[in-house]
């Protein structure tokens, strides 16, 4: 359950991060070393989303349909597909090998 | 001087063609969120009182997944959180667009509107211009336009979801993780960065088992240690030039010229 409070919560700290970029503009700079790590961070914790939503569910293995989607997907993005076709080509292998029979 | 921008706009085909494809892309994550949210058990609200305050879709479906893994909601914010610290360098790259000339309710007013339509595609877009009419146009015209179709997508995705019993026939399932990597593909140009996020996700997988739902994730920042570096090269970058704060570098931000 997700409660209220959580997404008030998400809701001002995302806000926060938003504007304190133009309050702070002329007042600070951010060193580039700084600003990698924050682009690193990002790239890390995408990542490991989208590892473990592709391959868990819960603590187990989400079985192979779901990973094989991603995993086609996943070699369109690295071939520049649109955004849309990528999106979209993920949810129909896995429906088809569900389909299929396989999970 | 607002007349001008709206007129430059119009004319400007490619940026309502770049940003019309944008919005399709994000409008099919967005119904994908939706229904994903509510198909794991959450009432159709907490989809979309997110999709209108937190505005940012990565994290909201980081959040989401954690509590539907079964974690706990500190994690859930936790995990939304860090994802969304990117949004401060952005902010600060993107600060002349979000002001304004006139009175200060006027000032005050676009500064508190740009602020949270502050994402990874509208900065994208801003970033891709110098000319000061041109980057706000791209970035209001992306912010503004991506933010209606978010808050309608979303709604219709909860519809979707909550009409169709077994969303995984459909493997919807596996919108998400699929979205994620094509956002994170694209920023993973740095080899470090590489190796800290290869890491960082077999690390999280391995821990997935083991620990509570939503740590894995976090502890994959851990991977970050891949980029320490003993001793800073001097010529390696400018810390403290104010260049790289107002233009960051061009693979930060996960939009291709082609979505």
């Amino acid at each position: 359950m997700m409660p209220l409070l959580a997404i008030a919560a998400l809701a001002a700290l995302t806000y926060a991060l938003r504007i304190a970029g133009p309050l702070l503009a002329d007042r600070v700079s951010v060193p580039a070393a700084a600003q990698r790590l924050f682009t690193s961070a990002a790239a890390v914790l995408l990542m490991a989303l989208a590892a473990t939503s592709a391959l868990t569910a819960g603590h187990d293995f989400a079985g192979w349909a779901r990973p094989a989607g991603v995993a086609v997907a996943g070699l369109l993005a690295v071939r520049r597909a649109p955004f849309p076709v990528v999106v979209l080509v993920a949810a129909s292998v896995t429906a088809l090998l569900r389909l299929a029979g396989i999970h | 001087m607002r007349l001008q921008w709206r007129t430059d706009l119009l004319s400007d085909t490619a940026l309502v063609r770049d940003v019309a494809l944008v919005c399709l892309a994000d409008g099919i994550v967005g119904v994908s969120f939706g229904a994903t949210a509510v198909a794991g058990g959450l009432p159709w609200w907490v989809p979309v009182a997110m999709s209108l305050l937190v505005f940012a879709g990565g994290s909201q479906f980081a959040a989401v997944g954690v509590v539907l893994a079964g974690g706990s909601p500190l994690a859930a914010v936790a995990a939304g959180a860090v994802l969304n610290t990117r949004l401060f360098p952005y902010g600060l790259a993107v600060s002349d667009v979000t002001s304004a000339d006139g009175g200060r309710a006027r000032r005050w007013g676009t500064r508190l509107i740009g602020a949270q339509l502050v994402t990874d595609e509208s900065v994208a877009f801003a970033l891709r211009h110098t000319d000061p009419a041109r980057r706000k146009a791209a970035f209001w015209t992306c912010g503004a336009a991506l933010f209606t179709v978010w808050n309608i997508a979303v709604p219709l995705g909860v519809l979707a979801g909550s009409a169709m019993r077994n969303t995984a026939a459909f493997g919807l399932d596996a919108t998400f993780p699929a979205v994620l990597l094509a956002l994170a593909l694209p920023t993973l140009t740095d080899g470090r960065t590489r190796v800290a996020a290869l890491g960082g996700a077999g690390a999280a997988v391995a821990l997935t088992p083991l620990l509570p739902a939503g740590l894995p994730v976090l502890a994959a920042l851990g991977g970050l240690a891949a980029l320490w570096r003993p001793r800073r090269r001097p010529d390696a970058d400018g810390a403290g030039d104010s260049q790289a704060v107002r233009r960051p570098a061009g693979h930060a931000i996960p939009v291709r010229s082609n979505r």
